[in-house]
């Protein structure tokens, strides 16, 4: 038969497709620490989980005692991402936050 | 499936007669003065030469060696004369017939002196060989995907560990070629959006889901299924993102119904949850692979399974339907029947249910529910969904008894209407269970919330055992089964 269609090209390095969805992470400095908290609104984020509450309260309980503002939240769902309006109210609200990841 | 035509796109050639001939075809050769015949009777007529210009000798011709016309007009075998008229194809015949080329041609005497028949000879675009160059070009043409050069002395198979691109178990490389016919299993086009996958949310391409099908392991008739799986994994109501960064064990099980689950030979029977059957294996792994590559998901990584289970690999089977005394699990969601679909589940590995005694469905129902207040924990009620996977042995003790899904389903409701005081944390020496105030409103809370339980028919003919298969946390507050139909 002839080959004038067939011939194989001449072997070139071998290509694979990229599986990912090729995106760049971008790095984001954290925000700096605070050097005090006095003055500080300090956010309790319970995420709904069994007894995040229990260590919420203690440590509400901690900071009410010197006398900082504590502003309570919680995530309808701990199997969820936390929605974007509460992200943002955190996020407009306070100065920290401490997330409880109980168990 | 349409295999390497699928690569070509649609040839403009000028109305009339197109010919497609090769020099080296005893057939093509015999028939030139019919060419000339037809060119001299004034016939609007287009030769396209397969192995180069110069044949038939005397006559104009295209020189398609590369074949783009053939493929584009779908020749297997030379000669071959095709009528266009409206830029469509009218009549074709394939060889020489003096009959069916006299129709074709709309002329009479064609060939005086020739044999009134002779068959032709393959058409170059046959070549198996060409396969591979065809989809390469396609590919290069159509795929937006990165290219990824290996070193010359790169293996592979590492290369591939190494870029992280794996489960732990090898992957097949995706070269262009392998990705264009993987593509050739859907009529998708390669830019769409199947879904946002998450924890990235990164958007994953028809032609991103098929380059990991191709590392998965598919072939392209299970390119469809695993195209639904992706959306269905990806809704809101499925929560993949829950299912994967859970410390508990989920993982998707794929459960396919429909015409398209035979066609593509997946395994409903004999050893349906196990290994052996390349569409079962390769299809649930794709959704995973999927969910690591262009998700972004990976163990360890927002994968926080304590121990996690070996269905994270890969969980697919498909619903034995012909031998099920029930209508399939995707009727009963509410698609017509006969309608090819998957039904995504966040679920554990599979338990085994063992009853060889039970003869009536009312012993056998017993059975069922005592393993089903398994689930997570015998005192946990509500939180957990389950599927029931009945093997054929168990569902002949239902059908002989006439007990539809329904029925057996509100058994089961009844006996698992379970006593509070059974469940309440510290009961049975168990500090696990329910918060007392549960307790306070309630005398019973039932195991399985309403919509709870999926039934699926599927496993060999021999064995009276079901299975069980639990799911994470439930409904709203974790993941909802969700089903879709699956598009070709």
């Amino acid at each position: 038969m002839s080959t004038a269609g067939t011939s194989t090209p001449p072997p070139g390095p071998r290509v694979l497709l990229d599986p990912t969805s090729e995106r760049v992470p971008s790095k984001r400095p954290r925000a700096p620490r605070p050097a005090s908290l006095s003055g500080a609104t300090i956010g309790l984020l319970d995420i709904s989980k069994s007894r995040g509450d229990v260590f919420l309260d203690r440590i509400a309980d901690h900071l009410s005692r010197r006398g900082l503002r504590v502003e309570r939240y919680s995530k309808p769902t701990f199997t969820k991402p936390a929605p974007v309006d509460l992200r943002h109210r955190i996020a407009t609200t306070c100065d920290v936050v401490i997330e409880a990841l109980a168990d | 499936m349409a295999g390497v035509t699928t690569f070509t796109t649609r040839a403009a050639l000028p109305d009339g007669l197109a010919v497609v001939v090769r020099s080296d075809c005893p057939t093509c050769r015999l028939i030139v003065p019919v060419l000339a015949q037809l060119a001299e009777g004034g016939a609007s007529l287009t030769i396209l030469t397969q192995d180069g210009p110069g044949f038939p000798p005397g006559l104009s011709c295209i020189d398609d060696s590369s074949l783009d016309l053939s493929f584009a007009l779908g020749i297997d075998t030379v000669p071959t004369v095709v009528r266009l008229a409206g830029g469509r194809e009218v009549a074709r015949a394939a060889g020489w017939s003096r009959d069916e080329w006299e129709k074709v041609c709309s002329s009479t005497g064609l060939g005086p002196g020739l044999p009134g028949y002779r068959p032709g000879c393959g058409s170059l675009t046959q070549d198996p060989a060409l396969e591979d160059r065809r989809a390469g070009q396609w590919a290069r043409a159509h795929l937006a995907s990165r290219r990824i050069p290996l070193g010359e002395l790169e293996d592979e198979a590492e290369a591939m560990f190494e870029r992280g691109w794996t489960d732990g178990l090898p992957v097949v490389a995706p070269t262009e070629a392998r990705v264009a016919r993987m593509l050739s299993g859907t009529s998708r086009d390669p830019g769409e959006v199947v879904a946002v996958v998450p924890p990235d949310m990164a958007e994953a391409t028809v032609e991103k889901v098929a380059v990991n099908a191709v590392l998965a392991g598919c072939r392209p008739e299970y390119l469809p299924v695993v195209l639904a799986a992706v959306e269905a994994a990806c809704t809101p109501e499925f929560n993949a993102h829950g299912v994967l960064a859970t410390t508990y064990f989920p993982g998707p099980v794929v459960i396919v119904n429909g015409p398209l689950a035979r066609a593509i030979g997946m395994n409903s029977g004999i050893n349906a949850l196990g290994p052996g059957n390349r569409a079962n294996a390769t299809i649930g792994r794709a959704l995973q692979l999927v969910i690591r590559n262009v998700g972004g998901g990976r163990p360890g990584e927002v994968d926080r399974a304590t121990l996690g289970q070996p269905g994270k690999y890969t969980f697919c089977f498909a619903e034995d339907e012909q031998g099920s005394p029930w209508e399939p699990l995707s009727v009963e969601r509410g698609l017509p029947p006969g309608t090819s679909a998957v039904t995504v589940f966040a679920g554990e590995a599979p338990r085994a249910v063992f009853d060889q005694l039970s003869r009536e469905p009312s012993s056998l129902v017993r059975t069922y529910a005592a393993c089903l207040r398994t689930v997570a924990h015998p005192k946990w009620p509500v939180a957990y969904d389950a599927v029931l996977v009945v093997s054929p042995e168990h569902g002949e003790v239902f059908r002989r008894a006439g007990w539809s899904k329904d029925r057996l389903r509100a058994e089961l409701d009844e006996l698992l209407q379970l006593p509070v005081e059974e469940l309440v944390q510290g009961a049975g020496g168990m500090a696990e269970g329910i918060p007392p105030r549960w307790a306070e409103t309630n005398r019973t809370l039932p195991k399985l919330r309403p919509g709870g339980l999926l039934v699926v028919h599927a496993g060999g003919r021999a064995g009276l055992f079901s299975a069980i298969i639990g799911s994470w946390v439930s409904g709203p507050a974790g993941s909802e089964p969700v089903t879709k139909e699956v598009r070709a």
